[in-house]
């Protein structure tokens, strides 16, 4: 009974381990008894000191005892007096406890679901978009031909050198493994209708539409995304503008254009990597590259190659900017939406390439 | 009891400003918007800074905290020259000073909680239980909803932001705090409830409060001293009383045009 607790020193936040160490002791001493702490030596406290002021009282009452605090200047018992609360824990979020195997099922789950509605915005954003191009065509003055026209330069123009270098680049790899298998059969001047044909139909316009994904895709869904999170987005819809119009429009044109134009040069710097291989390291010469490259390559190649061209813009145009405009509020959000979004369109890009192959098969081009 | 010595350095460091500026100038490019700024911020007191717009305010509190870079001038911060501090020394005064930028800036991918908790984790070794306590204190303190605990910055209402980054400036429990523009964009009642708020902290926790404001209730309310900027300089230090009765022109039309009036009248 009536046992006295004097305290003195600094309670605050540097001495915090000290003190909840303190704190615990005394609980454990003094719990069940009616203490009187004395509070008139503390020198300086703190929030942190308050709050194990304040631990320490609602323990001793908590063990069955009662405990008074004493003392203290009234601008220390301002503080001292704020913090003495039962702590206000949020409910903890629930954490589902789920065994592995049902885990991973419904992960399985939702990841097809949510590729399943991924798809449906896409067919559906596909959709606003054409229904907005034929508006634009009728009334073609509500064009924004300037922001296509920077777009495209972007798009297009600053892309040229490394599309330029990366497909040479290609090119040569290619013809160099080619040459050197073809080497056992004596047929090293097939490398000509591998590269060229390869070229035509699959490199040029895969590498340029992977290239345009990571490039400009990338930077349309962060564009996008930051203007969504400033309420950028919201500013042109009250505007009475249609941001499909505005922003989206001339993008998406802008990469189907560049895109194509892009992959046919992709292609023949392509074929000129293969042929720089050839002629120095195949031993075929200049002559006999060039004369025998319009032999294979026909007009059928050069139209499967650019006909997928605007497609995989499309594509990659859509996939950045419906993920643009997914982008919610944090810094997170925009990041993990740039990742998805060329994620996604290098993946449809991909899958879109062989859906091709099939099709120009069945109809035997 | 400290040591005589240390007690001698306290009573020092009570004696001198908080924040001491001397011939202070800073700009961008070629605009020097602040020439020559003379100012102290005492211990303990709410200083608010005023000025029409592009006058500096802002800059000045930035180039305080060294945001911005300054052209000349010295600024000492707890007597520590902030120029020829090392980087051991101006940590420790940037432990002790809190800011609230205009907009919050909360980490938009943390909750309001863990925000709280970042100088918390930094700089201290707390217990997570204690962290935990201390964050809900602050929370608590700025008048905030235990529920807005874990909610993340993009789902908070302008206020609730505002106070949420205010419970982050002060989880260190700093003696000095900058609030840039606090009470903008808060309706009327909630800018009254945030002067309060500062008050009650001023209170409890002994800050001194450097404030940039716009907002002339907080003015007559909660400042102790107002500093008026404009060319580049401090036009006017002191009271609202002694700022009412200020003959510049600048300082004529703002502290007394009709809003200024009704300001005063509403604190009678």
């Amino acid at each position: 009974m009536g046992q006295l607790l004097r305290l003195s020193g600094e309670w605050t936040g540097r001495h915090a381990a000290d003190l909840e160490q303190l704190v615990a002791d005394a609980v454990m001493r003094l719990g069940g008894h009616q203490v009187r702490v004395d509070i008139a030596g503390i020198s300086r406290v703190d929030t942190v000191g308050a709050l194990l002021l304040g631990r320490l009282r609602r323990e001793i009452a908590a063990a069955g005892g009662s405990a008074t605090l004493e003392g203290g200047r009234p601008e220390q018992r301002i503080l001292i007096d704020a913090a003495d609360r039962e702590p206000q824990d949020t409910p903890a979020p629930k954490a589902r406890r789920e065994n592995a195997g049902y885990g991973l099922v419904a992960d399985i789950g939702r990841g097809v679901l949510s590729s399943v509605t991924d798809l449906k915005s896409w067919v559906v954003f596909l959709g606003a978009v054409v229904a907005t191009l034929g508006r634009v065509m009728l009334r073609p003055r509500s064009f924004r031909f300037t922001s296509f026209v920077h777009h495209l330069e972007l798009v297009g123009l600053r892309a040229v050198p490394i599309i330029a270098l990366i497909s040479f680049l290609v090119g040569a790899i290619i013809a160099q493994q080619s040459i050197f298998q073809l080497r056992a059969f004596g047929a090293t001047v097939f490398v000509v209708d591998l590269v060229g044909i390869l070229s035509m139909r699959e490199l040029g316009v895969l590498l340029t539409a992977i290239m345009l994904a990571g490039r400009s895709g990338s930077a349309f869904t962060a564009e996008i995304g930051s203007m969504k999170m400033r309420e950028e987005i919201d500013a042109i819809r009250v505007m009475a503008l249609d941001a499909i119009e505005v922003l989206i429009l001339p993008r998406i044109l802008a990469l189907v254009v560049g895109i194509t134009l892009l992959s046919f040069l992709a292609t023949l710097a392509s074929i000129a990597g293969g042929a720089f291989v050839a002629v120095v390291y195949g031993g075929i010469s200049l002559d006999v590259f060039l004369t025998r490259l319009p032999t294979t390559l026909t007009m059928e190649s050069f139209l499967v190659g650019t006909l997928k061209a605007p497609f995989m813009g499309m594509v990659i145009g859509l996939i950045a900017t419906i993920e643009g405009l997914n982008v919610e509020g944090s810094a997170e959000s925009l990041g993990r939406r740039t990742t998805a979004s060329v994620v996604k369109s290098i993946f449809m890009v991909i899958v879109l390439d062989g859906l091709f192959a099939m099709f120009f098969a069945a109809i035997g081009y | 009891m400290a040591e005589p010595a240390s007690a001698r350095a306290i009573a020092a460091e009570q004696a001198t400003p908080v924040i001491r500026v001397r011939g202070l100038a800073a700009g961008f490019g070629d605009k020097l918007v602040l020439k020559n700024v003379d100012l102290d911020v005492r211990r303990g007191e709410i200083l608010g800074v005023v000025g029409a717009s592009g006058t500096g305010k802002s800059v000045l509190l930035r180039t305080i905290i060294g945001l911005v870079p300054k052209r000349q001038g010295r600024v000492e911060v707890f007597g520590t020259d902030m120029d020829r501090a090392d980087t051991d020394q101006r940590q420790r005064v940037e432990r002790r000073w809190g800011v609230l930028f205009q907009h919050g800036a909360l980490f938009s991918s943390l909750t309001v909680k863990q925000n709280i908790q970042v100088p918390l984790r930094e700089h201290t070794t707390f217990s997570p239980r204690l962290m935990d306590e201390v964050a809900m204190l602050k929370l608590e303190l700025v008048g905030l909803k235990p529920a807005a605990a874990d909610l993340y910055p993009s789902e908070l209402s302008g206020g609730m932001i505002k106070r949420a980054a205010l419970a982050r400036s002060i989880a260190l429990d700093p003696d000095l705090i900058f609030l840039d523009e606090p009470t903008s964009g808060l309706d009327p009642i909630g800018a009254q409830d945030f002067d309060e708020l500062i008050l009650t902290l001023r209170r409890t926790l002994g800050l001194t409060v450097f404030m940039v404001t716009h907002d002339l209730d907080s003015l007559a309310h909660a400042c102790d001293r107002i500093a008026a900027l404009g060319d580049g300089a401090v036009l006017a230090e002191g009271t609202i009383a002694e700022m009412r009765r200020a003959t510049h022109p600048w300082l004529k039309a703002y502290f007394g045009g009709p809003r200024a009036r009704a300001a005063a009248g509403a604190e009678v």
